[in-house]
């Protein structure tokens, strides 16, 4: 296996972006980072794409193909990667396994999701594709639902409340009113959250992650080859992901999601290092108990008191571990397949010192975290600076 | 996504009347059905088994926000029900107060219309629960 570096990285701005198409945010990110990295289109020999619903949210398939041709990078082959909330971050593992295997050489990794040209409902069932069809949507079953069934365990379990998880969401809009590609650059407060209108009991619209458009990209090569490239390569120490049952009635435990478990520890064992190595890291926050959840099995708190750290102010920005410095999905938004690409591009630019007003001091060692559905997916990446 | 005729065809006997199935090597209870037992997987044997449909909520939400199809419905309660014989399954709990509602309240399986495919269209029944008096 080859060591794999990122070279570069870009964005779209997130939000609700009704001016501009699913090819024009996935051009400019990927435009973005191919210019970041400093290399020309004909050193790109593959590129992989993480997209969730382009079928059901803007009709179109055939992504790997559409973006190929419009980035003007024909005949390079181009795949699609789809893992519901996890597109992009299997994407990212994908691009690894290319470059680390030697099989390609320069990579491009997207993530893009156009999510605003249908109705809400219409987003909710989209969505819904990434639980049980057949078993828990076909019976009324929606997200928010689903994981406030783990929220419910989670507060019987470790008495965690709707005070402590608010927490999560007031410190991510924190975060993203200091990133200029969130969708969000308002502070909230936890009345804010707790009077929220209520979307699945015990949860509240504050304690969802948004409906968003935006797309990001990372380019990928050789470790030994970045180096004529940038004085600021990160490398890409771990990468694992884990599948767990697809339909949440199937699991043991609704308190945590057992494929981070496992991803985390094979993370770890593979970049020899252990959770308190890491300083910053983007963990999947598409609910406010999903961050909860995520900081307690990646091995950050203890189980049942995830709750109670983010309350304390123990991941906020410069604390005891910087967690979604970029807003998370809840305040930099969740363009559902670029999600896992976005929080590779954030962690890229913590790792390099370009963070800005939200940069996490003495970052040296990152992790990403991109969880598909209600955890039957789990994809975990660990990233160092040179 | 609205199920097809088909598919509903195919889940009739399961939807109307609970029929799940077990590995008799491992003796564990499958629903929805398994055609492999992830536990025992080649080696396992699955045999039918129909569910007495009473058990318990483990968890549920009032939902508020509704999916396609489910537009008139709401306020409802979705709940994860622990059947007597084990399986958790993802359901309905109706003809109640969704305050009436709590973890550990005993319910049992009522058969009853999940959706339907517009004004005019196919009608999918299904199992909802109703809490025990």
């Amino acid at each position: 296996m080859r060591r794999v570096a990122i070279v570069g990285a870009g964005m779209s701005r997130f939000g609700e972006d009704w001016n501009r198409g699913f090819r024009d945010m996935i051009i400019d990110a990927g435009t973005s980072a191919i210019t970041d990295a400093n290399i020309s289109g004909d050193k790109i020999d593959g590129m992989f794409i993480g997209t969730m619903a382009a079928g059901r949210l803007i009709g179109q398939e055939h992504i790997g193909a559409l973006i190929a041709d419009f980035m003007g990078l024909n005949p390079v082959p181009s795949t699609r990667v789809e893992a519901a909330c996890a597109s992009g971050g299997v994407a990212l593992r994908q691009g690894f396994m290319a470059v680390a295997s030697g099989m390609h050489d320069t990579v491009v990794v997207g993530g893009v999701e156009k999510m605003t040209e249908v109705s809400t409902s219409e987003v909710a069932t989209a969505l819904g594709g990434a639980g049980d069809q057949e078993w828990e949507l076909f019976m009324g079953a929606t997200f928010p639902a689903l994981y406030a069934f783990m929220a419910q365990r989670h507060m019987l379990d470790y008495g965690t409340t709707e005070e402590m998880m608010a927490h999560v969401a007031v410190k991510n809009h924190k975060n993203a009113s200091k990133n200029k590609y969130a969708q969000y650059q308002n502070e909230i407060t936890v009345d804010h959250v707790l009077k929220s209108k209520t979307i699945a009991s015990p949860l509240k619209v504050f304690d969802c992650s948004p409906i968003t458009d935006g797309a990001a990209a990372v380019v990928l090569m050789p470790y030994e080859k970045a180096l004529s490239f940038t004085k600021k390569p990160v490398e890409i120490i771990a990468s694992a992901q884990a599948s767990d049952t697809i339909a949440l009635h199937d699991r043991e435990s609704l308190t945590k999601l057992k494929a981070t478990e496992i991803a985390a520890q094979s993370a770890f064992k593979q970049a020899k290092l252990a959770p308190r190595d890491i300083q910053v890291a983007e963990v999947h926050d598409c609910f406010t108990i999903a961050e909860i959840l995520a900081i307690e099995d990646l091995g950050f708190f203890k189980k049942g008191e995830g709750g109670k750290a983010t309350m304390e102010g123990l991941t906020a920005l410069n604390s005891q571990i910087s967690i979604n410095t970029s807003g998370g999905l809840k305040g930099c938004g969740h363009p559902v397949g670029a999600t896992g690409v976005k929080q590779a591009v954030e962690i890229t630019w913590q790792l390099r010192g370009q963070g800005g007003e939200r940069q996490a001091k003495n970052a040296n060692i990152g992790l990403t975290h991109n969880v598909g559905g209600s955890g039957a997916t789990c994809v975990v990446h660990i990233m160092k600076k040179e | 996504m609205r199920p097809g005729l088909a598919l509903t065809w195919r889940r009739i006997p399961e939807r109307y009347t609970l029929k799940g199935n077990k590995c008799t090597n491992c003796s564990t209870n499958y629903f929805p059905p398994r055609k492999i037992c992830p536990k025992c997987r080649r080696h396992g044997k699955i045999e039918t088994l129909y569910y007495n449909g009473k058990g318990k909520v483990y968890a549920y939400s009032e939902i508020t926000a509704p999916p396609v199809g489910f537009e008139l419905e709401i306020p409802y309660v979705l709940a994860l029900v622990e059947l007597e014989e084990g399986p958790k399954l993802t359901a309905q709990i109706v003809d109640c107060k969704p305050a009436d509602v709590k973890i550990g309240s005993r319910v049992h399986v009522v058969f009853r219309k999940i959706q339907q495919d517009g004004e005019e269209g196919l009608i999918h029944y299904g199992y909802k629960f109703k809490l025990v008096k």
